[in-house]
């Protein structure tokens, strides 16, 4: 008992003081998931509307196999994407094994389904509303769906928000293709993994800390940006 | 208008079945320039549908809706009973039909207050279209169509969810819109604003075109069994 109250007051030591190793892993972290959900964002806000507004054969197919990717699990992710950039891979000529640029790749890959699949509900609902009228004047196609994600953005926040969340929390992917090598791909989560085995719990506590408070601050401020959007 | 007129508008022979039932069936008529139509019916009896055939969100299963000029589709607009506004401010909604249609950004704005100063809505131009009443919201509709200056405007019962005084601020507004040289055709239960609105009388009843006459002699001598029954509030079925 006494270790844990004397870890957490190491943690929230090193959080106040803002640890250099401890800001190095966190600012590597924001950087990974935030570039995955963006990167997500650009694939799965168009592939959305797509599945909402376009009929084509084998679309009920697809939104099946995109619904069910949001589950994917993150370590048979990580095994995929460490099959193509391993040195016998497809892919393992550009080198990008161990490198933070793979984490992104994974991360994204889990994210943009879950991207995808939400943006497709919140404008399915949307154009349900919104078709005849378009049509009405006479816009289709591109137009359409921009309007429509345009429209629904208070749902895309959502799903961005959802997709970041995924990122954030994961161990399994960014582990196996990242590696947790120290100054180099060592993320908050496989950090926090490492330390507690290794029996380090201050460091593992503040990082856990840091990750629920970034956690708490994105959800806060996605929420103050929504109702700022809903008053429009 | 230099281009020629999109009207008459000649409906021939028109039907619309779904899975093999027949919601509407050998529909005929011609629509001049002018004057206010109104399609009345009991509930079911296709006016929507009509409507919609005519503008042409719907492919009918058999018979021709034919435009006297070519590109009609531009040169009409539709109103429909629940207004589809899209979230944004009043003023966005007009522009982004105007920019649909291909006005330049540049008269967008201009030509957006406009409407929305002749539907008495200039004031609200900036607040977001899904906060206002629903007779504001109505008559942005109707706005955002004037907007557009169709020769042609199709109203899916406007007022059907609208209370007496909104009412009759959208009528004053379809009123306007006629005068102004749009021809109107719309769709109404409500037979006090048939009376207050129609020049001629589209009646339907399961489907068919049961009688057409000016208004004065439809709600005066109507000459269908259905059409008496209808306007004497009888339940036919």
């Amino acid at each position: 008992m006494n270790e844990i109250v004397d870890s957490f007051g190491l943690a929230l030591g090193m959080v106040l003081r803002l640890d250099a190793a401890l800001v190095e892993i966190v600012l590597l972290s924001l950087k990974v998931s935030l570039l995955a959900v963006a990167l997500a964002a650009l694939i799965g806000l168009p592939l959305g509307a797509a599945l909402a507004l376009a009929r084509f054969p084998g679309r009920h197919a697809l939104i099946v196999l995109v619904n069910a990717a949001m589950g994917l699990p993150p370590v048979v992710v990580g095994l995929v994407v460490y099959l193509m950039l391993s040195r016998s891979g497809p892919l393992g000529v550009m080198g990008l094994l161990f490198t933070p640029t793979a984490m992104i790749v994974a991360q994204m890959i889990l994210v943009t389904p879950i991207v995808a699949a939400l943006t497709r509900q919140g404008c399915e609902d949307l154009w349900a509303e919104y078709a005849e009228q378009l049509r009405s004047l006479g816009v289709g196609g591109v137009r359409a769906a921009a309007t429509v994600l345009w429209d629904g953005r208070l749902a895309l926040v959502t799903a961005l928000l959802a997709g970041f969340g995924r990122a954030s929390a994961e161990v399994g992917a960014v582990m196996i293709v990242g590696g947790n090598i120290d100054h180099v791909t060592r993320v908050m989560t496989t950090a926090i993994a490492l330390e507690t085995s290794k029996g380090d719990l201050a460091l593992a506590l503040g990082l856990g800390l840091v990750l629920l408070a970034l956690s708490l601050l994105v959800n806060g401020g996605a929420q103050l940006v929504k109702e700022a959007m809903a008053e429009r | 208008m230099s281009a020629p007129s999109i009207l008459p508008l000649a409906v021939a022979d028109l039907a619309f079945a779904v899975r093999g039932e027949t919601l509407l069936e050998g529909v005929s008529f011609r629509l001049e320039a002018g004057s206010r139509t109104i399609v009345l019916g009991p509930n079911g009896a296709g006016k929507s549908l009509l409507l919609r055939l005519c503008h042409g969100l719907l492919a009918p299963t058999r018979g021709r809706v034919e435009w006297a000029a070519p590109d009609p589709a531009r040169r009409q607009a539709m109103v429909f009973q629940r207004p589809v506004l899209l979230r944004r401010s009043a003023l966005a909604n007009v522009t982004y039909a105007l920019a649909a249609r291909g006005v330049s950004w540049r008269r967008r704005r201009a030509q957006g207050l406009e409407a929305l100063a002749r539907a008495g809505l200039v004031d609200l131009a900036d607040r977001p279209a899904r906060v206002l009443s629903g007779g504001e919201q109505q008559r942005l509709a109707l706005a955002r169509a004037w907007a557009l200056t169709p020769e042609l405007l199709f109203l899916d019962e406007p007022t059907a969810s609208l209370d007496p005084g909104a009412t009759r601020a959208v009528e004053h507004l379809i009123a306007a819109i006629a005068a102004d040289g749009t021809k109107i055709v719309m769709t109404t239960h409500d037979l006090g604003q048939a009376r207050r609105l129609a020049d001629e009388v589209l009646f339907l009843d399961r489907g068919r075109l049961v009688e057409r006459a000016p208004a004065d002699r439809f709600f005066a001598a109507p000459a269908s069994p259905a059409a008496q029954a209808f306007l004497k509030g009888d339940l036919p079925w």
